[in-house]
């Protein structure tokens, strides 16, 4: 009974920690109306720069190959995924879901990424 | 028998004092899976050896890169000819030549025709594994397979057998996955088990593939994740011999009766393992380029003896 009331209340806080983002989200309507915002991301020395990066949804994200070497961003899971990119090369991905991306280069998979999105 | 056996000891024992790298070109030779090297000058004027049959030559050429133009090598084309030609040139003229990948820079059908080209008319049939960069297209290898997977299976592996010699071709360099190296491939290893099982242990292997079969530097994705599998099937031979390209220098390894060796590139050369911030291209001096890159040729006679790997450079 004591294990059932415990997890009644995990639960109970769940359901808190889940509603938050959601409250701030909506109790911003000026947030709507920002433009869409746009970051970059460098593909150099065989690293995506920055590693990680953390974007609210709607977010732009666009990676420039700046290596003598082909480069690709392809995702994890293969939800996107780039053409090889030659040096200069631009691969842009609009991120309209929070949630965690993992992406690597498909040609280098020790090149690891992820895109963070989360409304803030 | 006896007449090998001195041979190779008397050899073996010039071979540890010889050890080590040298002028143009350097001789592997393995024996009871030692593999040592003397250098090109020494084993050239080294008599012929005897040999129950007649030996042959076979070839390998790597990393052309076929649409590369960047300081690093701005003419491609040109250093691949120039292989070409040394190829053509050579004394002992190769039965077969094998092509250890990244034919072209980026796979597309230009640059395919292009070393197509180049690559015709060098007087012996040419076997291929793909590189990551003949793997770029839209179609994930659909423009390499067009052109050289007749005869092949899954993404590419294939397996011949020339005078007594198996020869398996190996792709790993297909589906990769986030984090790692490179990969064969359950299906791929299922069939390796296959086309292993009915052959005795005598037999003399060689396995080719791009990217090395053996961890060269994890953090740079030199090595293949699912190599353990393949060796553990290649152990029971008494000769195997793994050759590979991907990163553009001479380095080699060995484990018990399988010897590994990576060779050079015709386009450009890549840093030491660790030795940069990076893998990419490394920058020489134009003068110096030729000789850091070349092409391999290696002797197999029947028998006891050792397969002997000759590195030689374009310069
Ligand atoms: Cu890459």
């Amino acid at each position: 009974m004591t294990h059932a009331v415990a997890a009644a209340r995990r639960l109970a806080a769940l359901a808190l920690i889940l509603a938050l983002p959601a409250l701030a989200a909506s109790s911003g309507p000026a947030a709507a109306a920002t433009p869409a915002k746009t970051v970059t991301v460098a593909i150099k020395t065989f690293a995506f720069t920055a590693r990680v990066i953390t974007v609210a949804p709607g977010t732009t994200v666009v990676w420039t190959n700046e290596d003598e070497d082909p480069h690709t961003v392809t995702a994890a899971d293969r939800s996107f995924h780039s053409a090889a990119l030659d040096t200069g090369g631009k691969f842009s991905f609009t991120f309209t879901k929070a949630g965690d991306f993992g992406y690597f280069c498909s040609l280098h998979p020790h090149m690891t990424g992820r895109v963070i999105v989360k409304a803030n | 028998m006896t007449d090998h056996a001195d041979e190779s000891l008397s050899r073996r024992g010039l071979l540890t004092h010889c050890a080590g790298w040298a002028g143009a070109g350097a001789l592997y030779t393995l024996t009871g899976g030692i593999a040592s090297s003397i250098s090109l000058d020494a084993a050239l004027a080294a008599p012929p050896r005897r040999g129950a049959s007649k030996p042959f030559t076979f070839l390998q050429i790597s990393d052309t890169h076929i649409g590369f133009d960047k300081a690093a090598n701005p003419d491609t084309r040109g250093t691949a000819i120039a292989a070409v030609e040394k190829i053509k040139a050579l004394p002992d003229k190769p039965d077969i030549i094998l092509h250890t990948g990244d034919i072209t820079h980026l796979s597309t059908e230009e640059q395919f025709d292009d070393a197509r080209q180049i690559l015709s008319g060098l007087g012996a049939p040419v076997f291929y594994v793909p590189g990551e960069h003949d793997f770029l297209d839209e179609g994930q290898g659909r423009a390499y397979l067009a052109r050289y997977g007749a005869g092949t299976l899954g993404t590419g592996w294939h397996s011949f057998d020339h005078l007594g010699v198996h020869f398996i071709a190996l792709n790993n360099v297909a589906n990769l996955k986030a984090g790692g190296m490179a990969h064969l491939g359950e299906e791929q290893l299922a069939w390796l088990k296959r086309d292993l099982a009915g052959l005795s242990a005598s037999t003399p292997i060689v396995v080719f593939a791009h990217i090395p079969l053996w961890t060269v530097y994890e953090a740079w994705g030199w090595g293949t994740d699912d190599s353990g599998a393949a060796l553990a099937l290649l152990r029971r031979f008494g000769s195997v011999t793994v050759l590979n390209g991907h990163i553009h220098q001479i380095l080699q390894k060995v484990e018990g009766n399988v010897s590994f060796h990576s060779a050079r590139s015709t386009a450009y050369p890549q840093p030491a393992p660790g030795a940069a911030p990076s893998p990419g291209p490394l920058k020489v001096p134009s003068e110096q380029l030729p000789m850091m890159l070349g092409i391999r040729t290696a002797r197999f006679v029947r028998g006891n003896e050792p397969i002997a790997l000759i590195d030689q450079s374009l310069a």
